[in-house]
């Protein structure tokens, strides 16, 4: 046997403080109120950091500084806000390995997709972007597009710094400041982004962070200053939240959940289609709004595609998140594992079959080992309600009008899969699959220049591309 | 006038517009229809919930095909709506003078620019990829194609003045690109929309592309808000509390929302492309490039 | 595979409608999934097993117009004794020459266990008379090698004549008489993944023991994704036969570091079964100093110096 002796990335590298406070108009200030919470690695559940509670109060005070540094930042020539968000790529670049760390430490996610695939497109986003803000008036919108004011920006925990380049980048890059609210189980990469913004000598006011849980993005959301609301996160929240601004002027974007469906047909590049499967549901944990969590394969293949993803998930290294050869982290809270459990619990209640390879889970922390779901039907629960989690439900079709039906069968519509050598049929698919992404021979794939967001109840608004500018401009 | 006795007026029967035909409403409700003057002119069918739902399902049925036919026959059927819009421009331009209580002169005007407002948008049928679509350059060996595509059924709010040109430049943006409507026509002034429709009835529009149901906006406009199955919906003409308790409604199944313009709409002036933006989904595709 | 292999090869037409049948490869994809098994961290324990295991899995090639029996005879020793100050070192699995080398290399070799193989049927082009590429086979194993080395004829192949490479495989297996055949597919000139494939299938139904890359002299050679394309149709045709095929990837492998990819590679697409000299080998001639360097480093703990290791 050939056994990979650990290979664990160095913690030294980061330098995390004990207690952080709320980053506003360019300074550290302690909260209001004396709450306080604690982030967790979810791997160890050591405690990381103790993280300041932002209350009403203090989401006024950092609308507030926003709202000061708006002529500024707005009124500056583009080319020299584009300076300043060039120079956040660099430094973000120039520090990735300690962010793609401090990442990991924070949410669980294995080091190998923080440090190749979350910092090498934050630092990306922001180069993108960077470009765009002294070019608005090539962008479609008109002449002079206006930016809007404050932007109040919400994001999960799943891609904590990701989320946070792309609101804060195209927002920047079109002349808005920000507040942003990371999620309340990661906050620290948000906060050494803080540090990043004064290292640059960002003007301050530009980007605030508040840190906070649910109550903190309720109030920003709900702030009379802030002029537009993005929101990253579950359907349930986006719901509510495009309820609270009924009547108001707030323009809102929001990128919500899915339930993908990856359609492999019987003519499919086999073994990419096998990798794009488990990189479509097993990349970070599943905690992926877009993850390929309904495979739907054609039923002439079907046997045989199972056998080989049953055979490639034994291969799946589950553990030490920071270890650079593990390929499952960490999930990412007790309450998401909770839900993850419950969800599968269900589909077996419900009949169908759960399978999962032979995969030591660590003692401590939270873990969840990479599974499947056969003999799923559309009914099931877990064929209907995102997991959120390494769980796959796989179904079957025997023709593409099926698969479409299948396909577009959810409330949801952020992305697809569809994995054909036939160039006709997948444009076909294409055309019809009601999703805002679909990946064809590929999947999970992002680029700060390619459009992003949902159909249906998976949202509304792009981030990304061109069309990312339209939620950040007065259009 | 003459010595002889007048021949007595034919009266037309204002009916609903729904899956291409002319029910009455499902209630058997109807309501007069008064001038500005505060003559009567009709009775107008005043719809239902019910009305509603059966619209919604005549949108939706329509939806695929009318999404599915070519941008090209899509902008033919726009224009051929123009066409025969013009031929009944005098019958409108009489209607337009009854509920406006405008000079013939301006409603001819107003006529005129609902006409032209069609041939426009009949246009960007088959431009409006090619404006807000992009062939985005990734980093990484992959074809990537991002393209408009229609949200799917959309409620819209007419606005309660300007009875042809408003509807129609509520209509024809939402539309021409291949969404299906359900409309809550002017409470005020109905008629000219029911004339419309039967417009629609015979410029090649495919049954229930496009529903026209008159009514109280106030009653049937919150049930297509709150309908699972409406994906978007335009509140241009919903009064202020109508917005609120539409758009939260709205919110249920995350509808995209236009909201009422904050203040009163030219609709002679150039209506932008934001009309038909907000009811069109960017579609992304991704496939590898490779040997 | 339902269809029984012998029926397959019954004609060009059965052999052409098996091959276009087997799945496609995406490039793209099948790129990824190497680069992505080449960020695999091999330290300590693991690096120090990684480094023995490809040891004893090295072809040490030596294919040049200038070769000579010396030249030859110094590789041989260098084969049973890579570092001559340190007897811990495992010898390497075999050496290969052209065949007018293979009876100056069996006697060398005598007793040592390193198995001596020779390229065979007019290589590297194999542009020649199917008589000539026999007669070449039989000769090479007359003088005594143990393993033939034969390259497809690739203009075949790409002309659709499938049934042509077949039968020349055939028959230069026949003319192993039992020694142990690898075909080499020349991948550089096969130009998509999908030809590797087809040729990989191809080669297996007609006997091969072995399916290699390339012959050194065409670029590229050996890449992760082709060895990765291979392995799956390696680990398939096991699946659907049972009979096992080995892989060489040869040619460009010159550090430690691209070992270790191979051996992951091999570790996680074929299997563990596979990590075995008897089914991987890597062909390459510089690749065994920088092996042997690094593992000096981990017993010493310093970097080691070229100018420690033999230069055979």
């Amino acid at each position: 046997m050939f056994e990979y002796a650990p290979a664990p990335e160095s913690r030294d590298i980061v330098d995390i403080r004990p207690s952080y406070g709320l980053f506003i108009n360019g300074e550290w200030v302690e909260p209001q109120g004396e709450e306080r919470h604690k982030t967790v690695n979810p791997a160890t559940e050591e405690v990381l950091a103790e993280v300041a509670w932002a209350g009403e109060a203090d989401v006024d005070r950092a609308v507030g500084a926003a709202a000061k540094a708006f002529p500024l930042w707005s009124g500056m020539p583009g080319a020299e806000r584009a300076k300043y968000l060039f120079r956040i790529a660099r430094i973000i670049q120039e520090r990735s390995r300690e962010l793609a760390v401090l990442e990991t430490l924070d949410n669980g996610k294995p080091i190998r997709e923080s440090r190749d695939v979350d910092l090498p497109l934050v630092a990306a986003h922001f180069f993108y972007y960077a470009g765009w803000a002294d070019k608005l008036s090539y962008a479609g919108f008109g002449p002079d597009p206006r930016p809007l004011g404050v932007a109040g920006q919400v994001i999960p925990w799943n891609f904590p710094l990701l989320m946070l380049a792309w609101k804060i980048a195209p927002a920047l890059a079109c002349g808005n400041t920000v507040v942003l609210k990371p999620a309340e189980t990661t906050p620290l990469t948000a906060l050494a982004f803080a540090e990043i913004c004064r290292q640059a000598d960002l003007p301050p006011g530009v980007v605030n962070i508040v840190t906070g849980a649910g109550e903190t993005g309720a109030a920003l959301v709900a702030h009379p200053g802030v002029d537009k609301v993005a929101f990253t996160g579950s359907t349930e929240v986006g719901r509510h939240i495009a309820r609270s601004l009924a009547g108001t002027r707030k323009k809102l974007t929001l990128e919500l959940g899915g339930k993908a469906a990856n359609i492999v047909f019987e003519d499919a590049p086999i073994d990419q289609a096998v990798e794009g499967v488990v990189n479509g549901i097993f990349f970070n944990q599943g905690h992926v709004c877009c993850a390929g969590s309904r495979l739907l394969v054609q039923e002439s293949v079907a046997a045989d595609l199972l056998e080989a993803l049953k055979r490639r998930l034994g291969t799946l290294r589950l553990g030490d998140p920071l270890d650079k050869n593990t390929d499952i982290g960490a999930i990412n809270s007790a309450e998401q594992l909770a839900k993850i459990r419950e969800l599968s619990e269900a589909g077996e209640a419900e009949g169908a079959e759960r399978w999962s390879p032979a995969c030591p889970i660590p003692d401590r922390g939270y873990w969840f080992p990479p599974t499947l779901f056969t003999g799923v039907a559309q009914s099931h629960r877990i064929a209907r309600e995102e997991i959120f989690g390494p769980v796959l439900s796989v179904l079957t079709f025997r023709t593409p009008a099926e698969a479409v039906e299948k396909a577009n069968n959810t409330p949801y519509g952020l992305s697809a899969g569809v994995w054909t050598e036939k160039g006709s049929l997948m444009l076909w698919m294409a055309s019809r699959l009601r999703a805002g992404v679909v990946w064809s021979n590929t999947f999970n794939r992002f680029d700060p220049a390619s459009p992003f967001g949902g159909f249906k109840e998976s949202g509304y608004g792009r981030e990304g591309g061109r069309h990312g500018l339209e939620a950040y401009l007065a259009v | 006038m003459s010595e002889q006795a007048a021949r007595l007026a034919v009266r037309k029967t204002y009916k609903l517009f729904v899956g291409g035909a002319f029910p009455r409403s499902e209630s058997g409700r109807s309501y007069a229809v008064t001038s500005s003057k505060g003559d009567f002119l009709a009775n107008a069918a005043r719809a239902s919930r019910k009305d509603a739902r059966d619209a919604v399902s005549a949108a939706r049925k329509a939806f695929s095909g009318w999404s599915g036919a070519t941008a090209y026959n899509r902008g033919q059927i726009l224009y051929r709506i123009a066409e025969m819009l013009e031929g009944r421009r005098a019958q409108f331009v009489a209607e337009v003078v009854d509920a406006d209580g405008v000079s013939a002169k301006k409603a001819g005007e107003l006529v005129d620019a609902a006409v032209d407002r069609l041939v426009w948008y009949a246009g960007w049928s088959d431009k409006i990829g090619a404006v807000l679509g992009s062939a985005n350059p990734v980093a990484g060996p992959y074809f990537n194609l991002s393209s408009p595509e229609p949200t799917g059924v959309v409620a819209v709010v007419a606005p309660p003045m300007g009875p042809l040109l408003g509807l129609v430049s509520v209509i024809a943006p939402v539309i021409v690109t291949g969404n299906t409507c359900v409309v809550a026509a002017s409470e005020r002034a109905p008629l000219p929309a029911i004339t419309l429709a039967e417009v629609l009835a015979t410029s090649d529009l495919p049954g229930g592309v496009v529903n026209i149901l008159t009514g109280s906006s106030a009653e049937i406009a919150p049930w297509l808000a709150g309908h699972m199955d409406v994906n978007g919906i335009d509140l241009t003409g919903a009064d202020p509390d109508l917005a609120v308790t539409c758009e939260e409604l709205a919110a249920e199944n995350l509808k995209r929302v236009l909201r009422p313009p904050a203040g009163r709409v030219d609709w002679l002036a150039d209506p932008g492309i934001e009309r038909m933006t907000a009811f069109l989904e960017t579609k992304t595709v991704w496939h590898p490039i490779g040997v | 595979m339902t269809t029984p292999l012998a029926e397959v090869a019954s004609s060009n037409s059965t052999l052409r409608a098996f091959l276009h049948g087997l799945p496609g490869v995406d490039r793209v994809g099948a790129d990824a999934r190497a680069a992505m098994l080449g960020t695999r961290s091999i330290k300590t324990t693991a690096k120090k097993q990684a480094v023995d295991m490809a040891i004893g899995m090295v072809d040490l090639t030596t294919l040049e117009g200038a070769d000579t029996p010396g030249k030859v005879r110094a590789m041989c020793a260098k084969a049973v004794r890579p570092d001559p100050a340190d007897a811990s070192v495992p010898p390497v699995a075999a050496v290969c020459v052209y065949p007018d080398l293979v009876a100056t290399a069996v006697t060398a070799l005598a007793g040592s266990g390193v198995k001596v193989a020779s390229v065979a049927t007019s290589f590297p082009s194999g542009r020649s008379s199917l008589e000539v590429k026999v007669t070449e086979t039989s000769l090479a194993v007359a003088a005594g090698a143990s393993e033939i080395d034969m390259v497809i004829d690739r203009g075949a192949f790409l002309a659709g004549d499938y049934l042509k490479v077949y039968e020349e495989i055939v028959a230069t297996k026949e003319a192993c008489a039992g020694r142990h055949l690898k075909v080499i597919l020349e991948t550089g000139e096969l130009a998509t993944y999908d030809n590797v494939r087809r040729a990989s299938w191809l080669a297996m139904i007609a006997g091969a023991d072995f399916v290699k890359t390339s012959t050194g002299k065409v670029s590229p050679a050996a890449t992760l994704p082709v060895t990765l394309v291979m392995l799956e149709a390696v680990r398939d045709f096991h699946a659907a036969t049972g009979r096992q095929v080995g892989v060489k990837p040869a040619g460009g492998i010159r550090t430690t570091k691209d070992a270790i990819k191979y051996l992951v590679l091999v570790n996680e697409t074929a299997g563990p079964d596979w990590l075995h000299p008897d089914w991987f080998r890597l062909g390459a001639s510089s690749l065994l100093n920088d092996l042997l360097m690094q593992r000096q480093k981990m017993a010493t703990g310093r970097y080691a110096g070229p100018d420690y290791f033999t230069l055979d």
